[in-house]
């Protein structure tokens, strides 16, 4: 039999479909391959009550490379990124909010000091951000078995830091680098409000806290991708930018195949050649990309013992236990938050009053409990967006943390409380927010293994520290999107840059293959 | 598998083996060396006597410290398949395999024997330790893993009177055991494993049993061989007759894979020597891409057998062309007293304009204190030094 397509893609998640509408626009003919019945993997807008319609993981649009978007000319195919920018607001139960923006800050509470420092600290990250940023958009380079290619990537990467930050910056920033966040905004501010609320930002979706080394490079990594794009509650749900992308893909001639589960890649001589799916049935292709998760990839799809022993047990070794929850609210109106009007509930709200508040809800993680009062992003999308909700009311979608994947005693028993926790700490910045609540979603990282195939419920597809970032992500053999399996590709989240809805991963692995990278 | 020994075990650097109270009896100057944790005998005697008995009688050495391991289960034969470099389908029960594994990247992590017991039950043996390898290895497969190297002791029993002696012994049946066959006996209400292998490259057998029964074991072995010569001896023996072979020692003529720190110092299968154990057919094992990448693109060692003139052993030895560019250094070598020759193992860089037609071994050795050095000219051998029909004849003689 001659192979129909040039490429199968597993999975139609954000990063299967950038990776399917570049490799098409490259000529090439592709099949998407997505298990469920919906393109979109986690970047999607489902119902979760009549009527009431929420993103399922991530809710703000805030790295989308606006590279993919032109080039692939999203805006053409129907995604509106014309939903109303968003700052963030730092909640308080006495309603002395803290409103964050990008380069200035304003609270009752905050001195003027902290002011001015906020617009120097930012901008001093931000600089170190576009030292990294170019990378997200490369294959990161091989330190083994370096070839020329690789040397002035290397060497590349050096120039970056070291011309494009200038001597000065370059020592500042190998000085922070390795820091903890904690540290950092100690150096930097009094107000410890604002140092909580920060610090958030570089612990939100991973198994860190603020004191852990490591929190300054997660900082600077949320920066460098969104450098070049303004935070915004995407119209229509997170999904509306996967439906854009698969309309892209498929006019660019992709196919894309729902209910389609995958349940192995066939190997032919120790070559990927095809897949099967779970009735039997095989498709064939030379190329073979997997947008799943790299354990799903490598231990599922392909087995343990088609690989050699070295990488699989990297690959089981990998940090993929997600302690991020997800909570969709249906509300009969809008709550009263202390401190807040109306028309900035519309905005990022987030739950972290200090560094110790999180390290404390981070202590509980450790020892395989829910956080006793746990922090939060919160949205309430429905503001912007009046169809994601029956008229009149709204949907709050909420990112907790943390909830540990292995929970002990499991989370069956424990989601109602967990849930009940969540409302508490809500209610002590709205108090009338219990009564507004009509139905509760609440998505634990066994869910969102369970709904989307994301081992461990990691929605970075494995943590995204420094230890699994550039070339060791997922895991060094492996980190630039070709696998040592000849024909098979990474492009998702578990492979550099990482997760967040960006689509560098997608690229990034459809200009490795049409290179034919080695 | 823990066994007998007492909490304060950890206050001795090395553990007695089972036939420790033996060995000491006859060690005169009680040269022991730690073997992997274990109590080993360097010589008890005279090593040129030790060495005489696994040529012209029959030797005995403990084996006991050598890592072994139980692998059972229904993926048994897949699992070593995947781990090492042989196709292990052809392996069957009753039989013993040889062969290398090597790490992701092609390089050898040890090298051992392989015992199929039964469809799914197999032990390794190895030099090394192995079972953190093991464990990684077994990822995706249904196998249980033991290690054994605690609970079965073992005497390697080789030379040319060795079937007379273990015939002696009554182990019936034992004149058709063929090179690398098992065959069990029941021993004392236990069990006794004798099979047909060896590292001296002679007519020999290794003998397997529980620990407890050790003791037993040595007494009649001893008895039987009284009028056989038979000795026991320590690794420095063993060592010349293993070169004579043409064996290769993990940690002498190769560092472990899972031991180097340094780019480039460990070696690959082809570059020990070892292209023939390597079947690049199979879909897959660890080390099969670096492997066919090096086949392609070449190899940056070689592992040669040296005769080299004189009677001065190279240990240690640059190798030269032509007495000038440095190819390459000795990693094992003797004089061998039966072929009487002066033989060595080297790793020579590969180099495709230079011939091995003039090599050179700068031996520096040394006489009352006084360094002299010598050049001598080294020939490459490639065959084993030493390998008498008496090896592998069915029946063996009764010498």
């Amino acid at each position: 039999m001659t192979d129909r397509y040039d490429a199968l893609i597993i999975g139609a998640g954000h990063n299967g479909l950038v990776c399917a509408a570049y490799l098409a626009k490259g000529g090439q003919k592709v099949l998407v391959l997505e298990r469920s019945e919906q393109v979109g993997g986690a970047a999607i807008t489902r119902e979760f009550a009549p009527g009431f319609k929420v993103s399922a993981c991530a809710h703000i649009l805030h790295m989308l490379q606006p590279k993919i978007v032109r080039e692939l000319k999203l805006k053409t195919h129907g995604l509106n990124l014309n939903g109303p920018p968003i700052e963030t607001i730092s909640l308080a139960a006495d309603g002395n909010k803290l409103t964050i923006r990008r380069h200035n800050i304003e609270g009752a509470e905050v001195s003027d000091t902290d002011k001015v420092a906020y617009t120097r600290f930012i901008k001093r990250m931000e600089r170190h951000a576009r030292a990294l940023a170019p990378q997200l958009l490369k294959t990161p380079l091989r330190l083994a078995n370096a070839g020329f290619g690789n040397v002035i990537k290397l060497a590349g990467m050096g120039w970056d830091i070291r011309f494009g930050l200038g001597k000065k910056r370059m020592r500042d920033f190998l000085r922070i680098i390795g820091m903890n966040i904690h540290d950092l905004l100690d150096e930097v501010f009094e107000s410890e409000a604002l140092k909580g609320a920060l610090a958030l930002d570089a612990v939100l979706g991973t198994a860190m806290e603020p004191r852990m080394p490591g929190t300054v490079v997660t900082y600077l990594y949320r920066l460098a991708g969104g450098l070049k794009s303004i935070p915004i509650l995407p119209m229509g749900g997170m999904g509306s930018v996967t439906v854009a992308l698969a309309d892209a893909a498929t006019s660019f001639g992709a196919e894309i195949r729902t209910a389609a589960l995958v349940e192995s890649v066939l190997l032919e001589g120790g070559c990927a050649v095809g897949v099967v799916f779970a009735g039997g049935e095989e498709v064939r292709a030379p190329t073979i990309i997997s947008n799943a998760d790299p354990k799903t990839t490598f231990l599922k799809l392909v087995g343990a013992r088609n690989l050699e022993a070295g990488l699989a047990h990297r690959i089981s070794n990998l940090r993929t236990s997600g302690r991020a929850a997800k909570l969709h609210m249906a509300l009969n109106s809008l709550p009263d938050f202390t401190g807040l009007e109306q028309d900035a509930l519309g905005n990022r709200l987030v739950i972290a009053p200090s560094r110790k508040y999180l390290e404390h809800a981070f202590n509980h993680s450790k020892y395989g409990e829910f956080s006793a009062a746990p922090a939060m992003e919160i949205t309430i999308p429905s503001l912007a967006d009046p169809s994601l909700a029956p008229a009149g009311k709204h949907v709050l979608s909420a990112i907790v943390q943390y909830a540990p994947y292995d929970l002990k005693g499991g989370w069956d028993a424990q989601k109602d409380t967990f849930v009940e926790r969540v409302v508490d700490v809500i209610s002590a910045y709205a108090p009338d927010f219990r009564d507004k609540i009509t139905t509760v979603e609440c998505l634990t990282p066994v869910d969102i293994e369970r709904e989307f195939g994301m081992t461990g419920g990691h929605w970075h597809h494995g943590e995204l520290a420094i230890d699994q970032m550039f070339m060791m992500r997922p895991t060094y053999g492996t980190a630039q999107y070709r696998t040592p399996i000849d024909g098979l590709y990474l492009c998702g989240a578990g492979a550099h840059p990482g997760g967040f809805v960006m689509g560098a991963a997608g690229h990034n692995a459809a200009q490795a293959i049409i290179a034919g990278d080695k | 598998m823990r066994a007998q020994y007492d909490k304060e075990h950890f206050r001795k650097h090395s553990l007695p083996t089972p036939f420790y109270p033996r060995m000491a009896e006859l060690s005169q100057d009680s040269s022991w060396h730690c073997w992997k944790g274990y109590l080993s005998a360097d010589y008890f005697e005279n090593v040129e006597l030790e060495y005489f008995a696994i040529r012209n009688a029959c030797s005995v050495m403990d084996l006991s410290p050598m890592s072994k391991y139980r692998i059972r289960g229904q993926d048994a034969e897949a699992f070593f398949d995947r781990m090492v470099t042989r196709d292990m389908s052809k392996l069957k029960p009753g039989r013993v395999g040889y062969s290398v594994w090597c790490n992701d990247q092609g390089k050898v992590v040890d090298d051992g024997t392989i015992f199929r017991f039964g469809e799914h039950d197999y032990r390794l043996c190895a030099y090394e330790r192995q079972y953190e390898w093991l464990m990684i290895s077994s990822a995706g497969f249904d196998v249980d893993i033991t290690d054994e190297t605690e609970g079965v002791a073992a005497l390697s029993v080789q030379g040319p009177t060795s079937f007379a002696v273990l015939s002696k012994m009554g182990l019936s049946g034992i004149e058709t055991l063929k090179p690398f066959g098992i065959v069990h006996f029941p021993y004392h209400g236990g069990k006794l494993m004798v099979s047909r292998t060896g590292f001296t490259g002679d007519l020999g057998y290794e003998l397997w049993v529980g620990g407890s029964k050790a003791l037993t074991l040595w007494d009649e072995l001893f008895e039987a061989g009284k009028h056989y010569g038979i000795r026991a001896i320590g690794t420095h023996a063993l060592d010349i007759a293993r070169i004579e072979a043409g064996f290769i020692q993990a940690g002498d003529d190769f560092t472990p894979a899972n031991h180097t720190i340094r780019k480039d110092h460990d070696r690959s299968p082809f570059e020990l020597g070892l292209g023939w154990l390597v079947h690049l057919d199979k879909p897959n094992f660890t080390g099969r891409r670096a492997l066919i990448r090096e086949k392609e693109k070449g190899s940056r060692y070689r592992l040669v057998k040296l005769d080299i003139d004189g009677n001065k052993p190279a240990h240690a030895s640059y190798i030269f062309h032509g007495r000038k560019k440095v190819a390459g250094v000795v990693t094992s070598a003797v004089w061998s007293p039966t072929c009487k020759q002066n033989i060595a193992f080297a790793s020579l860089e590969v180099a495709i304009d230079d011939p091995l037609n003039d090599l050179w071994a700068e031996i520096y050795y040394q006489r009352e204190l006084q360094w002299n050095r010598v050049w001598q000219r080294c020939r490459v051998h490639d065959e084993p030094f030493w390998s008498p029909p008496r090896r592998r004849a069915t029946p063996p003689g009764l010498f």
